[in-house]
């Protein structure tokens, strides 16, 4: 219980500094941290499969991109407001990762990653078959006047940085308790030795599936805010390359760390941002980079620091 | 944000703040906050700053680059004529990686980091569909070269604008009388099953049953194939036209095999050039091409009757007669698309000297300035023709040309009027306010 108590607190601390940090940021920068707040909710559930549950998905894009045309092919083709958008895309994205979970999960290792690939490039192709709708590769704009919620006008940036904060502490709050409850320590029994854990009695199955499923509403809830902010819905984000960048962020942020995701995500978004200034062969660059960082600091940023300095870190 | 600039809460809260952030000169330092050192307030001497969203990297590099060079050039010129309103205009390069995610990202770099007065230069539809809301809440005009559907069909924002380039629905629909009176009464598309397919499919098919025209068969070939064997035997054996807009790496292939199914008796042959953008049509494996028919936004190869404002453009961003580069034979241009940064940039200065624009504070006078805009005399300016600018839905309409590939290379056979390119308003952005 104590340890839940420091979490939540230490989360509500980093939820109280992002805050402030919009005060101090320059728009741009705070711009950017909206965005990444976002995007780092996606990586938080992606996280909470590949850190905590040792199951590396390479198809998490078609959980983010459920969320966000659940939302805005309500918005667009059934009239209904953001919140109602809001329900839909988490439905979706519920209703895709139990499916995708049951399935997916008949598989282990290289086979799951190859199974939960093959399904979002099966989403994707649907997003582009079903074009008449989705507009297909081009996507479709949600105009700036659709995205009010309760009152509150999202194409603000003052209001859309609040959303996103708010999106994301909820997130880190939720991912923090699940990953300190009986059941968040389950699933790192099943990361670190599934028989074992399965010989002690646990549902290993059943807990691997809940794992898909509260990842897949997470990356959904992403995708439905990354639309609703920022009022684009589109078939790249259903790319294999979407699926790619959470491994990413939370690779470099540091794999089962609650923080990780976030700071992962900061950091690729300002290695690219900064190297592409420099030369435009910023992607060697950042590749460079990130060879550099797996090599000398394989648990992520967030998982050195805990290594080697802060070993309370959650 | 720039509501957020200009409150007066933010402007305390800034300026106290801005103070607590010098004080964090290594964070500073580092490089993250840029936008620290201080906001200075335009000055007439100062150059005019136009964020160029530019492909460099992606499935857009191609266009990119050429891009580039069209809008160095043109920059070039118009800063050694006095530039604009006496300004010089400074070109702020951004790789948007061909992705709608980071195109949006590039244009708030552009409007709060870099100060720039416009931004402009986006080709693929889905980077703009990306950028454009963004764009529009930032209040930062956007002037897109993309020949997507997307500024027209009033799917965008006031703020964003295509002055410069026809769009996908006035090209394609103007191309059904050519070939209904030259090629052929019955046709059969092959296009790809994403939305740049699709607009074709749809809005070509409409044009060329109304003008009496039928469509036997449409061939959608999904995107991730790379063989076409398979989908030739759908091909009805009465069709005289086949139209097909095949794009991306794989078009060689789709050519080649395409030979090889009809040998020597083919039917008339009709594609639009985006498939062979920066590809050389005398390439090994394209001469199955020969005879057949192809749109192009500007003639790639130096006609005999070529104007004098295609032979100084050419000269001036380094196209030789061929549509390559004067300094490589083997860097094919994308010449359909390229001038329409070219055109864009001396709207943009005429945009500004009509308005007197001084700063990003007369953002909406040089947008009301291009929205009163209509007639584009076929000029040095406007070397690709003569446009006619619809105001209400900030999408231009020109000339359409159709070349035949002729001993490998495309000898012009036809040019539209821009009255075959026209069709009904969709939306009236004027409407609209800022």
């Amino acid at each position: 219980m104590k340890d839940q108590l420091r979490t939540s607190l230490f989360h509500l601390l980093i939820i109280g500094l992002m805050a402030g940090l919009y005060f101090t940021l320059p728009e741009y920068h705070s711009g950017v941290l909206a965005r990444a707040m976002v995007l780092a909710v996606y990586a938080m559930g992606y996280n909470l499969l590949f850190g905590y549950t040792g199951l590396l998905s390479l198809g998490h894009a078609l959980f983010f991109a459920t969320g966000m045309y659940g939302l805005g092919l309500a918005m667009q083709h059934l009239d209904v407001g953001a919140s109602t958008g809001i329900v839909f895309g988490l439905i979706a994205a519920l209703v895709i990762s139990t499916v995708i979970g049951f399935l997916a999960l008949r598989t282990t290792g290289v086979a799951f990653m190859i199974v939960t690939l093959m399904f979002a490039q099966a989403g994707y192709l649907i997003i582009l078959w079903m074009g008449e709708y989705t507009r297909g590769d081009e996507g479709f704009a949600i105009q700036a006047s659709e995205r009010v919620l309760a009152g509150i006008d999202l194409s603000q940036p003052d209001n859309r940085y609040f959303a996103a904060l708010v999106l994301f502490g909820i997130s880190l709050l939720l991912i923090g308790w699940v990953v300190r409850s009986g059941f968040g320590k389950t699933l790192v029994a099943i990361r670190e030795n599934e028989e074992r854990a399965r010989m002690l009695g646990y549902n290993v199955h059943r807990h691997k599936w809940v794992a898909v499923i509260i990842s897949g509403v997470l990356s959904g809830a992403a995708g439905a805010a990354y639309a609703l902010l920022f009022g684009y819905v589109g078939a790249t984000f259903a790319t294999v390359q979407y699926s790619i960048f959470p491994l990413l962020y939370v690779l470099l942020g540091g794999a089962g760390t609650t923080l990780g995701p976030l700071v992962g995500t900061v950091f690729m978004y300002y290695l690219i941002d900064l190297s592409s200034q420099v030369t435009s062969a910023y992607l060697l660059i950042a590749g460079v980079a990130l060879i550099l960082l797996t090599l000398f600091a394989p648990q992520g940023i967030i998982g050195e620091l805990r290594k080697r300095v802060f070993p309370w870190l959650p | 944000m720039a509501d957020k600039k200009n409150s007066p809460v933010n402007v305390n809260r800034r300026t106290a703040l801005k103070t607590l952030a010098a004080g964090a000169g290594g964070v500073a330092a580092s490089g993250l906050l840029p936008g620290l050192g201080g906001y200075s307030q335009v000055h007439s001497a100062e150059p005019i700053k136009i964020g160029f969203q530019v492909h460099r990297t992606g499935i857009g590099a191609a266009y990119g680059r050429w891009y580039d060079r069209t809008t160095q050039a043109c920059v070039e010129k118009i800063n050694a004529a006095g530039g604009i309103n006496g300004r010089m205009i400074e070109i702020v390069a951004e790789d948007d990686g061909t992705d709608p995610k980071r195109g949006a990202e590039v244009v708030e770099k552009f409007a709060s980091q870099h100060n720039c007065d416009v931004s402009f230069g986006t080709l693929f539809s889905h980077v703009v569909y990306g950028s454009a809301p963004r764009a529009g809440e930032l209040k930062m005009p956007y002037f897109v070269v993309s020949e997507g559907h997307h500024v027209a069909s009033g799917a965008l924002n006031r703020y964003t604008l295509q002055p410069g380039i026809t769009d996908v629905k006035s090209q394609v629909e103007a191309m059904a009388p050519f070939i209904s009176e030259n090629l052929g009464k019955k046709v059969t598309m092959i296009f790809p099953d994403f939305a740049f397919g699709h607009d074709h499919r749809d809005y070509f098919s409409a044009a060329f049953e109304a003008r009496g025209g039928t469509i036997l068969e449409k061939i959608a070939i999904p995107p991730t194939e790379t063989s076409f064997t398979k989908y030739f035997p759908k091909i009805p054996r009465d069709t005289e036209v086949i139209y097909h807009v095949m794009v991306g790496p794989a078009v060689l292939t789709f050519v080649k095999e395409m030979g090889e199914f009809f040998g020597p008796s083919k039917p008339e042959i009709f594609g639009f050039i985006d498939s062979l953008e920066a590809v050389d049509i005398a390439s090994p494996g394209l001469e199955f091409l020969d005879g057949t028919y192809f749109w192009e936004g500007n003639p790639r190869y130096a006609q005999e009757e070529q104007s004098e404002f295609d032979t100084a453009y050419r000269e001036a961003v380094g196209v030789d007669e061929n549509g390559a580069s004067v300094s490589d034979a083997k860097d094919v241009s994308t010449y359909a698309h390229m001038f329409g940064c070219w055109e864009t940039l001396h709207i943009i200065k005429r945009g500004m000297e009509a308005a007197d624009y001084k700063g990003p504070a007369d953002r909406t006078k040089l947008i009301e300035a291009v929205e009163a805009m209509s007639d584009m005399p076929h000029s040095f300016e406007h070397p690709q023709g003569a446009k006619l600018f619809n105001g209400k839905t900030h999408q231009t309409f020109g000339h359409q040309y159709i070349s035949k590939v002729t001993d490998g290379k495309l000898v012009l056979a036809h040019t539209t009027s821009i009255e075959d390119t026209l069709y009904e308003d969709e939306v009236d952005y004027t409407a609209q306010s800022f």
